[in-house]
């Protein structure tokens, strides 16, 4: 037992208050929530926080969100939402929640899907539909302290008007010659879904990735993880998240 | 703490008495890992049992599949929060292994530990008494890649994550030894029915 071990300080996730500080609609279906927790003091770019809603007679629901902002020093971060079809939190999230509400959260969840500047790169990210999420918090970070790294960005969505941050992610990707958005809108007229082009057309702005993070669902996901090894990346260097069926 | 306005979507009755804490019922099969999955071949497979580093003993494909079968029929939990109900799982149960390599349980905790190098720890007395599989058959058919195929641990008492997919061995521990989640901060045994999920739950 002696081999291969080392001290690491447990990590324990007790339940905080966090309270709605701004909300603002981002797509027809994804709301911006940003609350004030203090959990947003320590985070990584990727992880994902539990959130846990308690009716009158104690009832609770749970359901995990990832953060879509880089720790900014404020005190808050956010998190984007989707309505989903009888979304039980979800739904409450999108028609009843107002700034002042208070939640429960725990977290951050998820050390192996995360990202920060040491770990280094080229980044490689793709995300379907909110699987875009963390990879929004990673090039945030990025953004912010390590703009030297290479990274570029596979977003697959229904249609344009369904991507969250468009704008943000295209004003990144015109400002920074660093950063390359490659969009697939799926359900528009001559729309198309992830394929071998869209990837090489990444990998030659990037060159060789050192991290790859794919988060959609699981047909997306298995895709891009399929065309990126295809094209000649080690597995080993994947790292996904997956959600719904 | 009470949520303004949250009423949420009660389970019918029955549901929810199958419910564990905090879980929903989901008719999907949702697919949570690591990675990519390994490309496993049936043809090379081998699965070892360990005690440390020494190997016990090891079984390709088919003497595997000519091991004595088991089937399980009920109810599954992710610690991300579904739950599915009513799955038939078909393997060799860890008894039955054990018997076949004519050992008794030489210590009472183990790793199982994956082709894409996943771990998890499990102790032994939650494997024994036909309690988990080396499942290779879901809903009748081969274990597709996805949900952990060719063979996967299970056990369905534990939260998924201890259900260890493209399983390739069994190794024996002297101590109870954090694996891949539960070095994260998930739960070291993570029994859905007292909501273990995380450490300290």
């Amino acid at each position: 037992m002696s081999s291969a071990t080392s001290v690491i300080e447990p990590i324990v996730f007790r339940w905080h208050q966090a309270e709605i500080t701004a909300i603002a609609p981002v797509t027809p279906h994804v709301k911006s929530v940003r609350l004030r927790c203090a959990l947003a003091q320590t985070y990584r770019a990727g992880q994902h926080v539990d959130v846990r809603l308690t009716a009158e007679d104690g009832y609770q629901a749970q359901r995990s969100y990832s953060i879509a902002s880089a720790q900014d020093g404020s005190g808050t971060f956010e998190l984007m939402i989707e309505a989903l079809p009888d979304g039980e939190v979800s739904g409450w999230f999108s028609q009843c929640a107002e700034v002042g509400d208070r939640v429960e959260m725990r977290g951050p969840i998820g050390g192996s899907f995360s990202w920060d500047g040491p770990d280094g790169g080229p980044l490689l990210l793709g995300g379907g539909g909110s699987g875009v999420v963390p990879l929004l918090a990673m090039l945030r970070r990025r953004a912010q302290h390590w703009r030297a790294i290479p990274a570029a960005l596979i977003y697959s969505a229904r249609t344009h008007a369904e991507m969250i941050a468009l704008a943000e992610l295209e004003q990144l990707a015109a400002t920074d010659p660093q950063v390359s958005l490659h969009l697939a809108a799926t359900r528009e007229p001559g729309g198309k879904r992830i394929d071998a082009a869209l990837v090489a057309g990444a990998l030659t702005r990037i060159g060789a990735p050192g991290k790859v993070f794919l988060c959609g669902s699981n047909r997306f996901v298995a895709a891009a993880s399929d065309l990126i090894m295809a094209a000649g990346v080690a597995p080993g260097l994947i790292r996904t998240e997956r959600f719904g069926a | 703490m009470v949520t303004r306005g949250f009423v949420g979507r009660r389970q019918p009755s029955e549901t929810g008495a199958r419910l564990p804490p905090g879980q929903y019922l989901t008719d999907d099969f949702p697919i949570l890992q690591i990675g990519p999955n390994p490309i496993v071949d049936r043809a090379t497979w081998r699965f070892t049992i360990r005690e440390g580093s020494r190997p016990i003993k090891a079984w390709s494909w088919d003497e595997f599949e000519a091991l004595p079968r088991t089937t399980w029929h009920g109810d599954i939990h992710c610690v991300t929060k579904w739950s599915k109900f009513d799955t038939t799982w078909e393997g060799v149960s860890f008894d039955d292994l054990l018997a076949d390599a004519g050992i008794a349980a030489p210590t009472g905790f183990l790793l199982a530990e994956s082709y894409d190098d996943y771990t998890t720890n499990v102790p032994v007395a939650d494997l024994v008494g036909g309690r988990a599989l080396v499942a290779t058959r879901y809903a009748g058919e081969p274990i597709h890649p996805d949900h952990g195929g060719p063979a996967r641990l299970f056990v369905p008492h534990l939260y998924f994550w201890k259900s260890a997919k493209w399983l390739k061995g069994l190794r024996f521990t002297q101590t109870d030894t954090a694996g891949f989640w539960e070095l994260r901060g998930y739960h070291m045994y993570g029994d859905p029915w007292r909501e273990q999920r995380y450490i300290g739950d």
